[in-house]
């Protein structure tokens, strides 16, 4: 495993999280104890071990491609913090 | 009073005409008015839509049905979609968001005549054991209003037992419903991943996330499993498996049943008086008939680790549609990134931006395979564990908690410690098995709730509720009330 540092401003860029300085600070020195305790995994050997990504697996779930009722549209714009025309405004995207 | 009652025996008096739909449901406003303003177990409730529903299910009782649930008043965690409620999951970042519809579990509960009321406070986004990491306050423990409930669910448990509902629903991502159940002195099942759909749950880790039901005692627990299990199209990965009635497996004959003991589960953290109360249980169990057999779980001792590191993950991904654009809180930006950032930066508390930021951590590229991957492996291991466990005992006995419940602020600096606090919860949720907490004692001085945890097979409830059925007929907890 990787070294117990995290590059808190690069991985909240990633996240899209804007912190604080002082919330940088303390996320990286929590993050830097929990990622020492994690590092413990590192005892196990899993050569060879397949990984578990749903404890029940269930593949392949397919429905009949069939028109069914959906949300209505001003349902769906109902909770958005702002709306126009039947759309959701957002910030200017291309120039 | 009405709100002390159980689903059993306030069905029984409904069906009966002694008492009304209504009169219960008031019964617990009356409470809640009573006792909340100490507790905050409620977010927010709608008294006048409650009695509404109280006054249909009456009607509906005078034409002469029946169903499992009429007239009976549930609360929900702030985590499920109610249409036309609130759902923030205590998080500030929803703003004013109102359900669209409803989960499939509260389709399932109104159709079986449930008064559906309430949203019960949580940690935000179910990430937290205490409760503390609501973006509303503090919920308190009915039994010591100095400590925490418990959590995530802390609102579900505590509102449970202080009878301001006569039962409620949780989810359980790390055992956020058996843990607050042990600690508030209530009965707390998760069951086995898949047994009940997901839909209108908001999704925190979605491979480990289960809904599950807080309630008085363990034949509660078996109806409202019954009434909430099924497979369902709108979540692929609920279990096409059938549902049998669960309350008919309660016959209190558990003679010839195996229960293991795991000897790493008797760890140097557990409380002398937790293990005590446990081995008073173990020691009930043998008289009853059961056989008990000492087993071996070896990978525990990573559980922990493990579930931080695939919970984080997929909630870093899960909550990357707090945006800001759809719905929920805005902080506006000069650019669409900006505008992400600012609001989640707003929006979400400490605990879900630590999160955030592990679990991206451990998907970002250079480190998915040495951390994500490696915890899936190891997750294979756990999982194993108990398959081969299984192989020689019906179900696993251990501690809810390693210890009766601590005070509010203890552990809130110290996050590591606080994940601690899960070490017997966690391993469940990674196995994918059914998990339920029962009362079993409590300490001295103060005097707190301790929980009994009972670990059983994939779909194995029924045997599952059987054996914690046969402890709590044997048993004086669960008679006992909080004074508040």
């Amino acid at each position: 495993m990787a070294s117990a540092e995290i590059d808190v401003k690069y991985v909240a860029n990633l996240a899209r999280l804007a912190l604080t300085p002082d919330e940088e600070k303390q996320l990286g020195a929590q993050l830097g104890s929990i990622l020492g305790y994690i590092e413990k995994l590192r005892e196990l050997d899993v050569s060879g071990v397949e990984p578990t990504a749903h404890a029940v697996p269930m593949v392949n779930i397919t429905r009949t491609d069939e028109i069914r009722p959906s949300l209505p549209h001003e349902d769906a714009l109902r909770n958005a913090p702002r709306q126009a025309g039947g759309l959701f405004i957002v910030p200017k995207v291309v120039e | 009073m009405l709100n002390q009652l159980t689903i059993s025996e306030l069905t029984a008096k409904l069906a009966k005409r002694e008492v009304s739909a209504r009169a219960a449901t008031q019964a617990c406003l009356d409470q809640i008015a009573r006792v909340d303003g100490k507790i905050h177990a409620f977010l927010s409730f709608d008294a006048a839509d409650a009695l509404a529903q109280a006054d249909a299910a009456d009607k509906r009782i005078a034409a002469g049905e029946k169903n499992f649930l009429l007239g009976v008043p549930i609360a929900v965690k702030d985590v499920l979609a109610v249409k036309n409620q609130p759902l923030n999951c205590a998080s500030k970042i929803l703003g004013n968001f109102t359900s669209t519809y409803d989960a499939t579990v509260i389709e399932k509960l109104k159709a079986a005549g449930a008064i559906v009321f309430g949203r019960l406070n949580m940690d935000e986004f179910a990430m937290g054991s205490s409760t503390e990491n609501s973006a509303f306050g503090l919920t308190r423990n009915p039994w010591d209003l100095t400590r925490i409930p418990g959590g995530s669910s802390g609102g579900s448990a505590a509102a449970v037992a202080a009878d301001e509902c006569i039962a409620s629903l949780g989810s359980d991502t790390g055992g956020s419903i058996r843990q607050p159940a042990a600690l508030c002195g209530c009965v707390g099942l998760k069951p086995t991943y898949g047994r009940i759909s997901r839909y209108g749950l908001v999704a925190f880790a979605s491979s480990l996330d289960q809904i599950g039901p807080f309630t008085k005692d363990v034949r509660d627990a078996a109806i409202l499993l019954g009434t909430m299990s099924g497979v369902d199209p709108r979540d692929s990965t609920s279990v096409p498996q059938p549902v049998p009635d669960y309350t008919k497996a309660l016959t209190g004959d558990i003679r010839g049943v195996k229960l293991g003991l795991p000897k790493e589960y008797m760890i140097g953290g557990l409380d002398a008086e937790v293990k005590a109360a446990v081995d008073a249980a173990v020691k009930k169990y043998s008289e009853l008939g059961a056989e008990i057999v000492e087993i071996s779980l070896p990978h525990t001792d990573y559980a922990v680790a493990t579930y931080y590191i695939i919970a984080t993950a997929e909630a870093s991904a899960n909550l990357a549609r707090f945006d800001g654009i759809r719905y929920g809180a805005r902080v506006e930006g000069n650019d669409p990134i900006e505008l992400y950032a600012k609001t989640r930066g707003a929006g979400f508390g400490p605990e879900v931006k630590r999160r955030i930021i592990l679990g991206t951590y451990v998907l970002s590229s250079g480190y998915h395979d040495a951390y994500y991957l490696h915890a899936q492996k190891v997750r294979t291991l756990i999982r194993n564990d108990f398959l081969k466990a299984f192989e020689k005992v019906d179900a696993i006995v251990t501690p809810t908690t390693p210890t009766a419940a601590f005070k509010a602020g203890e552990k809130s600096d110290d996050p590591l410690q606080m994940y601690l606090s899960d070490i017997f919860t966690i391993s469940c949720n990674l196995a994918g098995i059914p998990g339920i907490s029962v009362p079993c004692g409590f300490t001295k001085n103060p005097k707190l709730p301790i929980g009994l945890q009972l670990l059983g097979k994939p779909f194995g409830e029924e045997s599952l509720l059987k054996i914690a059925h046969a402890y709590e007929q044997n048993s004086p907890w669960q008679k006992e009330k909080a004074a508040i």
